[in-house]
Protein backbone atom coordinates (compact mmCIF):
# COMPACT_ATOMS: atom_id res chain seq x y z
CA UNK A 1 0.00 0.00 0.00
CA UNK A 2 0.87 3.48 0.37
CA UNK A 3 4.54 4.85 1.49
CA UNK A 4 3.67 8.22 1.96
CA UNK A 5 0.93 10.87 3.32
CA UNK A 6 -1.73 10.25 1.55
CA UNK A 7 -5.15 9.16 1.03
CA UNK A 8 -6.47 5.61 1.94
CA UNK A 9 -9.57 3.78 2.90
CA UNK A 10 -10.75 2.38 5.75
CA UNK A 11 -8.91 -1.49 5.17
CA UNK A 12 -5.48 0.09 6.40
CA UNK A 13 -7.36 0.92 9.88
CA UNK A 14 -7.81 -3.23 10.41
CA UNK A 15 -4.31 -3.62 11.85
CA UNK A 16 -4.25 -0.30 14.45
CA UNK A 17 -7.75 -0.88 15.47
CA UNK A 18 -7.14 -4.51 16.15
CA UNK A 19 -5.18 -3.40 19.12
CA UNK A 20 -8.39 -1.78 20.96
CA UNK A 21 -10.99 -4.01 19.25
CA UNK A 22 -11.71 -7.41 19.75
CA UNK A 23 -13.42 -7.93 16.17
CA UNK A 24 -12.58 -7.07 12.66
CA UNK A 25 -13.59 -3.39 12.22
CA UNK A 26 -13.39 -3.25 8.15
CA UNK A 27 -16.42 -4.69 8.13
CA UNK A 28 -18.19 -2.67 10.61
CA UNK A 29 -21.30 -0.33 9.05
CA UNK A 30 -21.31 3.29 9.31
CA UNK A 31 -23.60 5.44 8.62
CA UNK A 32 -23.02 9.51 8.11
CA UNK A 33 -24.45 11.59 10.57
CA UNK A 34 -24.27 14.57 8.08
CA UNK A 35 -25.14 13.52 4.63
CA UNK A 36 -26.61 9.93 5.70
CA UNK A 37 -24.17 7.67 3.48
CA UNK A 38 -23.78 4.38 4.60
CA UNK A 39 -21.27 1.73 3.83
CA UNK A 40 -18.65 -0.41 5.79
CA UNK A 41 -15.54 1.27 7.71
CA UNK A 42 -13.37 -0.32 4.92
CA UNK A 43 -14.71 2.26 2.24
CA UNK A 44 -13.96 5.43 4.25
CA UNK A 45 -11.81 7.63 2.79
CA UNK A 46 -8.58 7.88 5.65
CA UNK A 47 -6.05 10.17 5.47
CA UNK A 48 -2.64 9.76 7.08
CA UNK A 49 -0.87 7.64 8.82
CA UNK A 50 1.02 10.65 10.42
CA UNK A 51 0.57 12.82 12.53
CA UNK A 52 -2.48 10.60 12.43
CA UNK A 53 -5.36 8.96 10.39
CA UNK A 54 -8.54 10.64 10.00
CA UNK A 55 -11.17 8.46 8.19
CA UNK A 56 -14.00 10.88 6.58
CA UNK A 57 -17.13 9.84 4.80
CA UNK A 58 -16.32 9.12 1.11
CA UNK A 59 -19.90 11.18 0.53
CA UNK A 60 -19.18 14.94 2.16
CA UNK A 61 -15.78 14.31 3.80
CA UNK A 62 -17.65 14.73 7.44
CA UNK A 63 -15.41 13.07 10.21
CA UNK A 64 -15.69 9.49 11.39
CA UNK A 65 -12.71 8.65 13.48
CA UNK A 66 -9.50 9.77 14.13
CA UNK A 67 -6.62 7.83 15.37
CA UNK A 68 -3.23 9.04 16.71
CA UNK A 69 -0.81 6.66 18.16
CA UNK A 70 1.94 7.39 20.96
CA UNK A 71 4.21 4.98 21.72
CA UNK A 72 2.28 2.14 23.86
CA UNK A 73 -1.15 4.14 23.87
CA UNK A 74 -3.86 4.47 20.82
CA UNK A 75 -6.00 7.65 21.36
CA UNK A 76 -9.27 7.57 19.69
CA UNK A 77 -11.68 10.45 18.82
CA UNK A 78 -15.15 8.76 17.33
CA UNK A 79 -16.63 11.43 15.15
CA UNK A 80 -15.49 15.00 14.47
CA UNK A 81 -16.25 16.50 18.10
CA UNK A 82 -14.13 16.60 20.59
CA UNK A 83 -13.18 13.92 23.70
CA UNK A 84 -10.51 11.65 23.05
CA UNK A 85 -10.20 8.10 24.49
CA UNK A 86 -6.40 6.96 25.15
CA UNK A 87 -6.03 3.32 25.63
CA UNK A 88 -3.19 1.55 26.64
CA UNK A 89 -1.67 -1.20 23.98
CA UNK A 90 0.72 -4.43 25.00
CA UNK A 91 4.21 -3.95 23.94
CA UNK B 1 -4.11 -7.48 22.58
CA UNK B 2 -5.78 -7.59 19.32
CA UNK B 3 -3.01 -9.70 16.57
CA UNK B 4 0.34 -10.21 18.13
CA UNK B 5 3.59 -8.37 15.81
CA UNK B 6 5.05 -11.64 15.04
CA UNK B 7 8.85 -12.19 13.50
CA UNK B 8 8.82 -13.10 9.43
CA UNK B 9 12.12 -13.71 7.83
CA UNK B 10 13.15 -12.79 4.14
CA UNK B 11 13.43 -15.77 2.53
CA UNK B 12 13.55 -14.39 -1.37
CA UNK B 13 12.87 -11.19 -3.26
CA UNK B 14 11.73 -11.36 -6.78
CA UNK B 15 11.91 -8.50 -8.97
CA UNK B 16 8.49 -7.84 -11.11
CA UNK B 17 9.15 -4.25 -12.62
CA UNK B 18 12.48 -1.98 -12.40
CA UNK B 19 10.68 -0.66 -8.93
CA UNK B 20 8.45 -3.56 -7.79
CA UNK B 21 9.39 -6.67 -5.98
CA UNK B 22 7.82 -9.75 -4.48
CA UNK B 23 8.99 -10.10 -0.87
CA UNK B 24 8.68 -13.91 0.34
CA UNK B 25 8.71 -14.19 3.55
CA UNK B 26 8.67 -17.26 6.22
CA UNK B 27 5.96 -16.45 9.56
CA UNK B 28 6.41 -19.00 12.05
CA UNK B 29 2.83 -20.17 13.18
CA UNK B 30 1.24 -17.72 10.89
CA UNK B 31 -2.60 -18.18 10.98
CA UNK B 32 -3.52 -18.38 7.33
CA UNK B 33 -5.46 -15.99 5.78
CA UNK B 34 -7.73 -14.92 2.97
CA UNK B 35 -6.85 -13.49 -1.04
CA UNK B 36 -7.16 -9.64 -0.81
CA UNK B 37 -6.02 -9.06 3.16
CA UNK B 38 -3.06 -7.44 3.94
CA UNK B 39 -0.35 -7.41 6.69
CA UNK B 40 1.42 -4.61 8.32
CA UNK B 41 4.73 -4.33 8.39
CA UNK B 42 7.24 -2.73 10.96
CA UNK B 43 10.43 -1.95 10.86
CA UNK B 44 12.91 -0.91 14.00
CA UNK B 45 15.78 1.45 13.59
CA UNK B 46 18.85 1.45 16.15
CA UNK B 47 17.58 4.39 18.17
CA UNK B 48 13.95 2.70 18.76
CA UNK B 49 12.24 4.84 15.68
CA UNK B 50 9.28 2.54 14.33
CA UNK B 51 7.66 2.99 10.99
CA UNK B 52 4.33 0.57 9.93
CA UNK B 53 3.00 0.59 6.62
CA UNK B 54 0.75 -1.43 4.66
CA UNK B 55 1.26 -4.26 2.44
CA UNK B 56 -1.39 -6.61 0.71
CA UNK B 57 -0.44 -10.37 0.32
CA UNK B 58 0.21 -11.33 -3.17
CA UNK B 59 -0.55 -15.24 -2.63
CA UNK B 60 -2.88 -17.55 -0.93
CA UNK B 61 -2.25 -19.02 2.36
CA UNK B 62 0.85 -21.43 2.13
CA UNK B 63 1.67 -22.89 5.43
CA UNK B 64 3.90 -20.08 6.68
CA UNK B 65 4.98 -18.60 3.60
CA UNK B 66 3.80 -15.20 2.86
CA UNK B 67 4.33 -13.55 -0.44
CA UNK B 68 4.31 -9.23 -0.62
CA UNK B 69 3.81 -6.81 -3.62
CA UNK B 70 5.76 -3.69 -2.36
CA UNK B 71 6.13 -0.50 -4.78
CA UNK B 72 9.17 1.42 -4.21
CA UNK B 73 8.06 5.06 -3.93
CA UNK B 74 10.28 7.72 -4.46
CA UNK B 75 11.26 9.69 -1.13
CA UNK B 76 9.09 6.67 0.60
CA UNK B 77 10.63 5.99 4.07
CA UNK B 78 9.70 2.16 4.47
CA UNK B 79 9.17 1.10 0.50
CA UNK B 80 12.43 1.60 -1.42
CA UNK B 81 13.67 -0.01 2.37
CA UNK B 82 11.89 -3.39 1.58
CA UNK B 83 12.43 -3.02 -2.45
CA UNK B 84 16.51 -3.14 -1.89
CA UNK B 85 17.66 -2.73 1.41
CA UNK B 86 16.37 -5.57 3.77
CA UNK B 87 19.07 -8.75 3.21
CA UNK B 88 17.62 -11.81 2.32
CA UNK B 89 17.30 -13.77 5.42
CA UNK B 90 16.82 -10.97 8.16
CA UNK B 91 13.73 -10.17 9.41
CA UNK B 92 11.07 -7.93 10.13
CA UNK B 93 7.65 -7.68 12.06
CA UNK B 94 4.55 -8.25 10.62
CA UNK B 95 0.88 -8.40 11.97
CA UNK B 96 -1.91 -10.00 10.55
CA UNK B 97 -4.19 -10.86 8.76
CA UNK B 98 -6.14 -8.06 8.12
CA UNK B 99 -8.96 -6.81 6.63
CA UNK B 100 -11.80 -8.86 5.79
CA UNK B 101 -13.94 -6.56 3.47
CA UNK B 102 -11.89 -6.93 0.59
CA UNK B 103 -11.64 -10.69 0.04
CA UNK B 104 -12.46 -13.10 -1.71
CA UNK B 105 -13.40 -16.54 -0.58
CA UNK B 106 -13.10 -19.73 -2.07
CA UNK B 107 -16.23 -20.58 -1.88
CA UNK B 108 -17.90 -17.93 -3.80
CA UNK B 109 -18.84 -19.83 -7.29
CA UNK B 110 -20.29 -16.39 -8.66
CA UNK B 111 -18.31 -14.71 -11.48
CA UNK B 112 -16.26 -11.66 -10.51
CA UNK B 113 -14.83 -9.14 -11.78
CA UNK B 114 -11.08 -7.47 -10.66
CA UNK B 115 -10.20 -4.69 -11.97
CA UNK B 116 -6.57 -3.46 -11.11
CA UNK B 117 -4.57 -0.28 -11.62
CA UNK B 118 -0.71 -0.53 -11.55
CA UNK B 119 0.10 -1.97 -8.10
CA UNK B 120 -3.41 -2.81 -7.13
CA UNK B 121 -2.80 -5.98 -9.05
CA UNK B 122 -1.16 -7.39 -5.75
CA UNK B 123 -4.57 -7.96 -3.60
CA UNK B 124 -6.23 -9.13 -6.88
CA UNK B 125 -3.65 -11.82 -7.93
CA UNK B 126 -3.83 -13.52 -4.26
CA UNK B 127 -7.59 -13.86 -5.44
CA UNK B 128 -6.46 -15.02 -9.09
CA UNK B 129 -4.22 -17.58 -7.79
CA UNK B 130 -6.75 -18.78 -4.51
CA UNK B 131 -9.62 -19.03 -7.72
CA UNK B 132 -6.77 -21.64 -9.50
CA UNK B 133 -6.70 -23.70 -6.43
CA UNK B 134 -10.65 -23.60 -5.69
CA UNK B 135 -12.49 -27.01 -6.62
CA UNK B 136 -15.70 -25.42 -7.81
CA UNK B 137 -15.40 -21.95 -9.76
CA UNK B 138 -17.07 -19.57 -11.11
CA UNK B 139 -15.37 -17.47 -14.24
CA UNK B 140 -13.37 -14.80 -13.01
CA UNK B 141 -12.25 -11.51 -15.07
CA UNK B 142 -9.34 -9.57 -14.35
CA UNK B 143 -9.22 -6.33 -16.15
CA UNK B 144 -5.73 -4.70 -15.28
CA UNK B 145 -4.61 -1.41 -16.33
CA UNK B 146 -0.60 -0.44 -16.55
CA UNK B 147 1.34 2.13 -18.25
CA UNK B 148 3.45 -0.30 -20.44
CA UNK B 149 4.68 -3.92 -20.85
CA UNK B 150 7.83 -3.25 -18.65
CA UNK B 151 4.82 -2.42 -16.04
CA UNK B 152 3.19 -5.39 -15.73
CA UNK B 153 3.23 -7.32 -12.28
CA UNK B 154 2.93 -11.11 -12.21
CA UNK B 155 2.77 -12.32 -15.53
CA UNK B 156 3.37 -15.54 -15.07
CA UNK B 157 0.23 -16.22 -12.80
CA UNK B 158 -2.14 -14.04 -15.31
CA UNK B 159 -1.54 -15.79 -18.32
CA UNK B 160 -1.82 -19.40 -18.74
CA UNK B 161 -4.58 -20.48 -20.78
CA UNK B 162 -6.88 -21.38 -17.18
CA UNK B 163 -10.17 -21.67 -19.47
CA UNK B 164 -11.98 -19.73 -16.32
CA UNK B 165 -10.10 -16.72 -16.10
CA UNK B 166 -10.31 -14.11 -18.53
CA UNK B 167 -7.13 -11.09 -18.33
CA UNK B 168 -7.44 -8.12 -20.45
CA UNK B 169 -4.13 -5.81 -20.02
CA UNK B 170 -5.17 -1.99 -20.45
CA UNK B 171 -2.19 -0.05 -21.29
CA UNK B 172 -2.57 3.65 -20.95
CA UNK B 173 0.27 5.23 -22.14
CA UNK B 174 2.49 2.33 -24.57
CA UNK B 175 1.16 -1.13 -25.41
CA UNK B 176 2.67 -4.20 -27.32
CA UNK B 177 2.75 -4.28 -31.11
CA UNK B 178 0.21 -6.02 -32.35
CA UNK B 179 -2.32 -4.56 -30.45
CA UNK B 180 -6.11 -3.58 -31.15
CA UNK B 181 -6.76 -1.57 -28.26
CA UNK B 182 -5.24 1.74 -28.50
CA UNK B 183 -3.33 2.84 -25.61
CA UNK B 184 -5.26 5.13 -22.87
CA UNK B 185 -6.85 5.35 -19.91
CA UNK B 186 -9.70 2.58 -18.91
CA UNK B 187 -13.16 3.16 -20.32
CA UNK B 188 -17.20 2.41 -20.32
CA UNK B 189 -16.38 0.04 -22.87
CA UNK B 190 -13.40 -1.71 -21.43
CA UNK B 191 -15.59 -1.82 -18.57
CA UNK B 192 -19.12 -2.90 -20.55
CA UNK B 193 -17.22 -5.75 -21.90
CA UNK B 194 -16.53 -7.36 -18.88
CA UNK B 195 -19.44 -6.43 -16.87
CA UNK B 196 -21.73 -8.54 -19.45
CA UNK B 197 -20.77 -11.71 -18.35
CA UNK B 198 -22.06 -10.95 -14.64
CA UNK B 199 -25.09 -11.24 -12.72
CA UNK B 200 -26.20 -8.05 -11.08
CA UNK B 201 -25.48 -9.30 -7.90
CA UNK B 202 -21.62 -10.43 -8.80
CA UNK B 203 -19.05 -8.97 -7.17
CA UNK B 204 -16.46 -5.97 -8.51
CA UNK B 205 -13.23 -5.45 -6.55
CA UNK B 206 -11.17 -2.32 -7.47
CA UNK B 207 -7.95 -1.88 -6.21
CA UNK B 208 -5.50 0.63 -7.52
CA UNK B 209 -4.71 4.49 -7.04
CA UNK B 210 -7.25 6.58 -5.51
CA UNK B 211 -7.78 8.65 -8.91
CA UNK B 212 -7.97 5.44 -10.77
CA UNK B 213 -10.48 3.53 -7.89
CA UNK B 214 -12.85 6.62 -8.05
CA UNK B 215 -13.17 6.56 -11.65
CA UNK B 216 -13.90 2.58 -12.38
CA UNK B 217 -16.26 3.13 -9.23
CA UNK B 218 -17.96 6.08 -11.46
CA UNK B 219 -18.02 4.42 -14.17
CA UNK B 220 -19.52 1.42 -12.94
CA UNK B 221 -22.10 2.92 -11.33
CA UNK B 222 -22.87 5.25 -14.41
CA UNK B 223 -23.44 1.78 -15.89
CA UNK B 224 -26.36 0.93 -13.44
CA UNK B 225 -23.79 -1.61 -11.88
CA UNK B 226 -25.48 -1.42 -7.60
CA UNK B 227 -22.59 0.14 -5.57
CA UNK B 228 -23.28 -2.48 -3.02
CA UNK B 229 -21.37 -5.11 -5.25
CA UNK B 230 -18.09 -3.08 -5.57
CA UNK B 231 -15.52 -3.23 -3.30
CA UNK B 232 -12.71 -1.07 -3.20
CA UNK B 233 -9.06 -0.79 -1.63
CA UNK B 234 -6.94 2.29 -2.37
CA UNK B 235 -3.29 2.24 -2.59
CA UNK B 236 -2.33 6.23 -1.81
CA UNK C 1 20.85 -2.94 18.23
CA UNK C 2 17.77 -4.26 16.88
CA UNK C 3 17.76 -7.79 15.53
CA UNK C 4 15.18 -6.67 12.98
CA UNK C 5 15.18 -5.04 10.21
CA UNK C 6 18.77 -4.36 10.08
CA UNK C 7 20.02 -1.14 8.31
CA UNK C 8 17.25 0.12 8.61
CA UNK C 9 17.52 3.87 10.00
CA UNK C 10 14.08 5.99 9.07
CA UNK C 11 15.99 8.88 7.80
CA UNK C 12 19.17 9.80 7.51
CA UNK C 13 19.57 11.21 11.16
CA UNK C 14 22.11 13.98 11.87
CA UNK C 15 22.59 15.68 15.25
CA UNK C 16 23.39 19.56 15.20
CA UNK C 17 22.26 22.52 17.30
CA UNK C 18 19.35 23.38 15.20
CA UNK C 19 17.83 20.39 15.10
CA UNK C 20 15.12 19.77 18.69
CA UNK C 21 14.93 16.45 19.97
CA UNK C 22 13.97 13.34 17.84
CA UNK C 23 13.58 15.08 14.44
CA UNK C 24 15.96 14.82 11.38
CA UNK C 25 16.57 17.19 8.59
CA UNK C 26 14.92 16.81 5.31
CA UNK C 27 15.49 18.64 1.79
CA UNK C 28 12.36 17.74 0.96
CA UNK C 29 8.75 19.26 1.93
CA UNK C 30 6.62 16.59 2.85
CA UNK C 31 2.59 16.99 2.92
CA UNK C 32 0.84 15.96 5.78
CA UNK C 33 -2.91 15.90 5.40
CA UNK C 34 -6.23 15.00 7.43
CA UNK C 35 -8.85 15.86 4.40
CA UNK C 36 -9.59 16.91 1.43
CA UNK C 37 -7.03 19.68 -0.12
CA UNK C 38 -9.48 22.85 -0.09
CA UNK C 39 -8.79 24.81 -3.48
CA UNK C 40 -9.70 28.56 -2.08
CA UNK C 41 -9.76 31.23 -5.30
CA UNK C 42 -8.06 34.48 -3.87
CA UNK C 43 -11.62 36.16 -5.08
CA UNK C 44 -13.49 34.53 -2.43
CA UNK C 45 -10.86 34.41 0.69
CA UNK C 46 -10.45 36.24 3.85
CA UNK C 47 -9.53 36.46 6.83
CA UNK C 48 -11.28 37.17 10.07
CA UNK C 49 -10.41 37.90 13.13
CA UNK C 50 -13.48 37.73 15.91
CA UNK C 51 -13.11 38.92 19.40
CA UNK C 52 -14.26 36.93 22.50
CA UNK C 53 -17.63 40.05 22.27
CA UNK C 54 -18.48 38.44 19.08
CA UNK C 55 -16.72 41.64 17.02
CA UNK C 56 -15.13 40.66 13.93
CA UNK C 57 -12.58 42.61 11.88
CA UNK C 58 -12.14 40.90 8.63
CA UNK C 59 -9.63 41.27 4.92
CA UNK C 60 -10.27 40.33 1.77
CA UNK C 61 -6.91 38.81 -0.35
CA UNK C 62 -6.36 42.61 -1.88
CA UNK C 63 -6.78 44.20 1.69
CA UNK C 64 -4.17 41.45 3.10
CA UNK C 65 -1.81 42.30 0.30
CA UNK C 66 -2.27 46.11 0.93
CA UNK C 67 -0.86 45.87 4.63
CA UNK C 68 2.77 45.80 5.05
CA UNK C 69 4.75 42.64 3.64
CA UNK C 70 7.22 41.19 5.46
CA UNK C 71 9.87 38.36 4.25
CA UNK C 72 11.15 35.88 6.84
CA UNK C 73 13.49 32.88 6.56
CA UNK C 74 12.36 29.94 9.53
CA UNK C 75 13.67 26.67 10.43
CA UNK C 76 10.37 24.07 10.68
CA UNK C 77 9.77 21.27 12.66
CA UNK C 78 7.34 18.58 11.86
CA UNK C 79 6.00 16.55 14.97
CA UNK C 80 6.29 13.30 12.75
CA UNK C 81 9.96 14.08 13.34
CA UNK C 82 11.30 15.94 9.75
CA UNK C 83 12.75 19.40 10.10
CA UNK C 84 13.63 22.16 7.51
CA UNK C 85 16.17 24.69 7.44
CA UNK C 86 16.03 28.15 5.80
CA UNK C 87 12.65 27.64 4.71
CA UNK C 88 11.52 31.13 2.91
CA UNK C 89 8.37 33.10 3.06
CA UNK C 90 6.62 36.43 2.72
CA UNK C 91 3.63 37.75 4.39
CA UNK C 92 2.04 39.82 6.90
CA UNK C 93 2.67 39.59 10.85
CA UNK C 94 -0.58 38.65 12.66
CA UNK C 95 0.40 42.16 14.42
CA UNK C 96 -0.82 43.95 11.46
CA UNK C 97 -4.43 42.44 11.71
CA UNK C 98 -4.51 42.39 15.86
CA UNK C 99 -3.30 46.05 15.97
CA UNK C 100 -6.41 47.43 16.04
CA UNK C 101 -8.73 44.73 17.60
CA UNK C 102 -9.62 45.53 21.10
CA UNK C 103 -9.43 42.24 23.08
CA UNK C 104 -8.49 40.78 26.61
CA UNK C 105 -8.28 37.40 25.54
CA UNK C 106 -5.68 35.33 26.16
CA UNK C 107 -6.26 32.54 23.85
CA UNK C 108 -6.50 32.12 19.59
CA UNK C 109 -8.60 29.45 17.94
CA UNK C 110 -7.49 29.15 14.45
CA UNK C 111 -9.86 28.48 11.65
CA UNK C 112 -9.16 26.53 8.14
CA UNK C 113 -10.81 26.12 5.28
CA UNK C 114 -12.15 22.45 5.29
CA UNK C 115 -12.63 22.57 8.98
CA UNK C 116 -9.10 22.44 10.95
CA UNK C 117 -8.63 24.16 13.74
CA UNK C 118 -5.79 24.79 16.00
CA UNK C 119 -5.33 26.62 19.27
CA UNK C 120 -2.20 28.53 21.01
CA UNK C 121 -1.81 31.36 23.23
CA UNK C 122 -2.56 34.73 21.65
CA UNK C 123 1.59 35.87 22.86
CA UNK C 124 2.72 33.31 20.33
CA UNK C 125 0.98 35.33 17.63
CA UNK C 126 2.32 38.66 18.35
CA UNK C 127 5.71 40.48 18.32
CA UNK C 128 6.73 39.23 15.01
CA UNK C 129 5.99 34.91 16.15
CA UNK C 130 3.62 34.64 13.43
CA UNK C 131 2.75 35.36 10.06
CA UNK C 132 -0.17 34.80 7.41
CA UNK C 133 2.19 33.94 4.35
CA UNK C 134 1.66 33.74 0.88
CA UNK C 135 4.42 32.79 -0.58
CA UNK C 136 7.18 29.92 -0.36
CA UNK C 137 10.07 29.89 -1.96
CA UNK C 138 9.43 32.90 -4.23
CA UNK C 139 6.58 31.07 -5.60
CA UNK C 140 2.65 31.36 -4.63
CA UNK C 141 2.22 29.21 -1.79
CA UNK C 142 0.70 25.98 -3.51
CA UNK C 143 -2.76 24.48 -2.55
CA UNK C 144 -0.94 21.31 -0.85
CA UNK C 145 0.93 23.71 1.41
CA UNK C 146 -1.75 25.16 2.27
CA UNK C 147 -1.95 28.05 -0.31
CA UNK C 148 -3.42 30.60 -0.50
CA UNK C 149 -2.29 31.57 2.30
CA UNK C 150 -1.35 29.80 5.68
CA UNK C 151 -0.77 31.00 9.16
CA UNK C 152 3.41 30.34 9.88
CA UNK C 153 4.76 29.96 13.73
CA UNK C 154 8.10 28.75 13.28
CA UNK C 155 8.55 28.15 17.06
CA UNK C 156 5.91 25.46 17.80
CA UNK C 157 5.49 22.42 15.77
CA UNK C 158 4.42 22.60 12.11
CA UNK C 159 0.57 21.50 12.94
CA UNK C 160 0.10 24.98 14.69
CA UNK C 161 0.96 26.74 11.22
CA UNK C 162 -2.66 26.13 10.11
CA UNK C 163 -3.01 25.54 6.03
CA UNK C 164 -6.14 27.25 4.53
CA UNK C 165 -6.26 29.50 6.75
CA UNK C 166 -9.52 31.65 7.37
CA UNK C 167 -9.50 33.08 10.49
CA UNK C 168 -8.77 33.16 14.49
CA UNK C 169 -11.41 33.32 16.91
CA UNK C 170 -9.85 34.86 20.43
CA UNK C 171 -10.93 33.45 23.71
CA UNK C 172 -10.63 33.67 27.51
CA UNK C 173 -10.27 29.73 27.94
CA UNK C 174 -7.80 27.46 25.62
CA UNK C 175 -9.86 25.32 23.09
CA UNK C 176 -8.07 22.44 22.04
CA UNK C 177 -8.21 22.11 18.02
CA UNK C 178 -7.95 19.71 15.56
CA UNK C 179 -5.49 17.34 16.64
CA UNK C 180 -4.70 18.79 20.26
CA UNK C 181 -7.78 17.09 21.06
CA UNK C 182 -6.89 14.09 19.25
CA UNK C 183 -3.79 13.10 21.57
CA UNK C 184 -1.63 16.03 20.55
CA UNK C 185 0.35 18.38 23.37
CA UNK C 186 -1.87 21.40 23.80
CA UNK C 187 1.68 23.92 22.96
CA UNK C 188 3.74 21.97 20.76
CA UNK C 189 6.98 23.35 21.32
CA UNK C 190 9.53 21.34 19.39
CA UNK C 191 12.56 22.28 22.00
CA UNK C 192 11.08 20.66 24.97
CA UNK C 193 9.48 17.60 22.54
CA UNK C 194 5.69 18.59 23.41
CA UNK C 195 4.74 15.86 20.98
CA UNK C 196 1.44 14.29 22.95
CA UNK C 197 -0.64 15.33 25.25
CA UNK C 198 1.45 13.85 28.59
CA UNK C 199 4.63 15.23 27.12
Amino acid sequence: MADATTQLDGNCLAGPLSEILSVEPTTAWWRCPECARSGPLAELHVYGPEPGLTARCPGCAHIALRLVREGEHIWLTMGGGTGAFRFATSP
Amino acid sequence: MGIAWRRARLLERRSQTATARTLVLTAPDWPGHLPGQHVDVRLTADDGYQAVRSYSLAAPADGDRIELGVQAVDGGEVSPYLTDGLPVGAEVEVRGPLGNWFVWRAEQTEPALLVAGGSGVVPLTAMVRAHRAARSRGPLHLLYSVRSPEDVWYRDHLADGDPLLDVRIMYTRQAPPGSVRPPGRITTADLDEATARLKPASPVYVCGPTGFVEAVDNLLIDRGRDPVTIRTERFG
Amino acid sequence: MTSFSPGFQGRGRRLTDRLPPGQYPTESFPVLSAGPTPRVPTETWSFTVTTELGATHSWTWDEMMALPQQETTHDIHCVTRWSKFDTQWRGVPLDAFLEDVETAADYAVVSSYGGYTTNLPLEDLLDGKAWIVHTYDGYPLSPEHGGPARLLVPHLYFWKSAKWVRGLTLTHEDEPGFWESAGYHNYGDPWREQRNWGD
